[in-house]
Formats: C-alpha cells, structure tokens, sequence
C-alpha cells in the first residue's frame, strides 16, 4: 500500500521541480527594469484611492460556512455510496433520514435569502 | 520503482509535452473556425507558419522575455507562490487516472496507472480544491482591489462547485460499487441490453431485434444526469469561459492575475489550459469507459489475436488498442470544453452562484436517491 505513494510523491517533485524551473529560468531571461511609477498597482491610470489590505465587506463568507456544511456532508455521501448494494433498502432509508435535515437547511437557506447575490 | 517512473513519464509527457502546446493551438483554430474567421497564422518561422503549430512556441519565447513584474506593496511571497499552487494540483491529479488497464504478462502485471489507490477519486477533489489557493493568494498578495475582486470570485465560485461536483457522482459511485479509478475503468469494459429491463416490466415480450440493441456499460448511460452536472461542474471549477467571472476582462480587467507578467502569468495560463486535458482525462475515466473499447471486452481482444499469435503478444496489442482508445475520447473530450467554451457567452456572477446552488444541488440530491430506487428495483427483479 506504501508503494502507491512513492508514484504521488514522485509526481508531486515533478511538479515542483516544472513550476520551479519556469520560474527559474524566467528569471534569468527576464529583463529588469524598474521605477515607482511601473509598480503602481494597476488601476486603469487612476491612483488608488483604497488600499484592498483593509477590512471589507464580504458577503461571501456566507459561502464559506454553505460550504464547510455541505461538503461535510456530501463526504459521508461517498463511502455510502460505495457499499450501498450491501446496505440495500435499509441504507436507503438510513440515507434518506441523513439527508431530510440537510435539505430543509438548503430550503431554510433559500427562504432567508442566503443564496441571493 | 522504475516501472512507476516509467509510467508516470509517459502520462507527463503526453499531457504536458504533448497534448499541452497542441491545446493552445486547438483553442484558437477551432474558435476562429468556430466564429468563420482565419485563425492564428501570423507566427512564422522564415515564411513557413505550419496552419499557426507556430504559435505555441511563439507564446513560451514571448512568455520568458517579459518582465519580472511584482507590484508595490504586494507581499512578495505569496505573489510568487501563487503561480506554483495554481499548476501543481493540475499536475498531480494524473497520478491516479489509468490510461490503461490491467495486462497480465507470463508471470508479471502490468497496470497502466502511475498511483492505484484506493481512494483514486477523493484524491482528484482533494487535489483539486488546492486549486482555489492559488487564485485566492494571487489575488490577496497582489495589492489590487481588481484582483482581490477577483479572487473573492474565484473562491467563492470554485467551493461552491466543489461541494455539486462531489455530490453529482454519488450515483456513479453507487453504480460501479468503488472509488477507485482503475476499478471503474474496467467495470465499463462490458456492454448491457438497452431494453433488457422491458422484459421485466409484467412480462411483456420484447420483439427480437429491439433485445439485441446493445451499449457500452458506460457512466454517461448509467448517469445521463450526472454527467451533465458533473461537466458543469468541473468547467466551473477550472474558471474557464462561460465560467469565468473571477477573471471577467470587462468587469475586473484581468481578475486575480492582473498583476501578473511574464511567466508567472504563463503559470496560471498553463495550469488552466492543462485543466484541460485533465478534466478530459476524469470524464473519459468516469463517463466514457476509460481505456475500454467498446463491444470489445478485453478478454475477447486478447483470445482473438492471440488465438494466431500467441497469448504475450495479443496483450502487447490490446495495451496499445488500449492507450490510444483512451487518448480518442481524451481528445474528443477536449473538443467537447472547446466547443462548450465558444459556444456559450459568459454568465453573470449571480447566475453561476444560482445555478451551483439552486439548480446542480438539488438535482444531484435528487439523483442520488432516484440512482438508489432505480438500484434496489432492479437487484430485486433480476436477483
């Protein structure tokens, strides 16, 4: 079983070593030419008026917890899903119970208007 | 050990070296064909442009000659790192896709993927949800408000269909009974009787030829609607056209790479056209029967050349039949993104959420409990 790993860690310093390469050799052949005024943030020849590290607003955050809350579950769907010839009808039942609470969540979510932009 | 390296060679090579450069060169041909205009022919070497197979090249000189560019004020390390966590899951995820099946040579085995494990799958989400760092990074790194626009976007947009991709193969996995990849190939190496079912339905009786129309057991006729989900997913996950809101030029100029050059921009540009040939490398595996030939199982391949030539070299042709089946429906899954990319003008922001949340989540809840049902009726009418 180890031995399966040797393939991913293998494919994963490949990987590395081809980002890091590129950037490497980007280096080299890359000219260099810099002033204050080329380092600007690019903001359509305006100067910039809010720096973006501050705090804003995001509503997205509410992406976040929809998301830590349905992959979790979504995790238990796959290895029900594997073995679910084995469970039969009962693991169909089982599933179904498992998923109501989930789906009157979505449903309280899409009343509050938690899924409007 | 060098069996590993040999094979992980061969899948690089082919994606990265091969497929890679060809892939940029089909985006711009098929688009011009696509919008009946003459496409990419200007790059040129002594008059010679080759339909524009030029191109790709051009692109690497131009993207290594132009500047280093970091911006004020932007956090130099993860502005370079960035690039790097975009292209490496890209990368990595072919260590678990089998570009072959299993061959049996005398005494030794031979299967034709780099990593077999047994969580093949989980491995593809796991890895592909690092993808979203990158974006996030080079957004928050770059000092911009048009990339940190962007990469809120992109951050967003890619869990939210994470969470849909992951629940819209469920039925898959309840259909083929594993998670791994291999294991699904070969499941899909077999065909079934398309209205076999009719028969079961109070007796009635089938005339003759209908009970002879047979198709591959493949994902897309098992799970109609999971691969239309799943495809709409994992072109959402990648952030390519009409999904690409988090890098929408008319909104946010360029989105989380506004800030890059040269080849830390190349990065970016390589992971998502590599995103590519990957995701073609996932759907042929899940949906198109892997390597599998279709009607041709792989015991009647080798029982029918090896029958005047010998069992070894009957497996030897059956392992090539097997590869280039396989990179076919790559190809053909490659087409399929270009033609969806062209075809389709990009959604609004608000739409792309919508449809993640209000449209793909509930139809793969949906159809994991129709796929049980169907399942369950089936085992207990045959069985």
């Amino acid at each position: 079983m180890l031995g399966e790993f040797v393939g991913i860690l293998l494919i994963l310093a490949l990987a590395l070593l081809i980002a890091a390469g590129f950037l490497a050799l980007h280096r080299v052949l890359s000219p260099k030419r810099e002033f204050a005024e080329k380092q600007e943030p690019f903001e359509c020849g305006e100067a910039q008026i809010a720096s973006p590290h501050q705090r804003f607003s995001v509503k997205f955050y509410l992406v976040a917890m929809l998301f830590v809350l349905f992959d979790v579950e979504a995790m238990f769907f796959y290895p029900w899903g594997a073995i679910f010839r084995d469970l039969g009808g009962y693991g169909l039942a089982v599933m179904a119970v498992f998923t109501v609470p989930l789906v009157l969540g979505l449903i309280y979510e899409w009343k509050k208007g938690a899924l409007e932009w | 050990m060098l069996e590993v390296v040999l094979k992980l060679l061969f899948i690089v090579l082919v994606v990265l070296a091969g497929m890679l450069p060809l892939i940029t060169w089909v985006e711009r041909k098929q688009s011009a064909v696509m919008q009946d205009r003459i496409g990419a022919n200007r790059a040129d070497l002594m008059g010679v442009t080759l339909l524009g197979l030029l191109h790709p090249m051009a692109d690497v000189i131009k993207l290594f000659s132009k500047e280093d560019f970091v911006p004020a004020g932007a956090n130099r390390i993860l502005h370079l790192l960035a690039p790097v966590v975009a292209i490496v899951p890209a990368i990595i995820t072919l260590a678990v896709i089998p570009y072959g099946g299993t061959y049996v040579f005398g005494a030794s085995t031979l299967s034709l993927v780099v990593a077999d494990v047994d969580w093949g799958i989980l491995f593809v989400f796991a890895v592909g949800s690092i993808a979203t760092y990158g974006a996030v990074m080079a957004g928050w790194s770059s000092n911009n408000n048009w990339s940190l626009l962007g990469s809120m976007r992109a951050s967003a947009q890619m869990i939210s269909y994470e969470v849909t991709m992951g629940l819209s193969i469920v039925g898959l996995f309840m259909v083929y009974e594993t998670l791994q990849l291999p294991a699904m190939a070969a499941w899909q190496d077999d065909s079934f009787r398309l209205l076999g079912f009719v028969e079961h339905l109070g007796g009635v009786q089938l005339p003759a030829f209908l009970g002879w129309i047979r198709l591959p057991a493949w994902g897309i006729f098992l799970q109609p609607l999971g691969f239309v989900l799943f495809l709409t997913c994992i072109m959402a996950e990648n952030k390519r056209p009409p999904f690409d809101a988090p890098e929408g030029e008319s909104e946010l100029v360029a989105g989380y790479h506004l800030e890059y050059s040269g080849m830390r921009f190349g990065l970016f540009y390589t992971a998502e056209f590599l995103e590519v040939p990957v995701i073609g490398c996932i759907l042929t595996t899940l949906f198109f029967g892997g390597w599998a030939i279709p009607f041709l199982p792989q015991e009647t391949i080798i029982s029918f050349i090896g029958a005047g030539f010998g069992e070894g070299f009957a497996t030897g042709v059956c392992l090539v039949l097997h590869v280039l089946s396989f990179l076919v429906k790559v190809a053909l899954m490659i087409w399929l993104q270009m033609a969806l990319r062209w075809t389709l003008p990009r959604f609004r922001y608000d739409q792309v959420m919508d449809l993640c949340w209000k449209v793909i989540l509930p139809l793969s809840i949906a159809n994991v409990f129709v796929t049980g049902a169907i399942i369950l009726w089936v085992e207990a009418v045959i069985a």
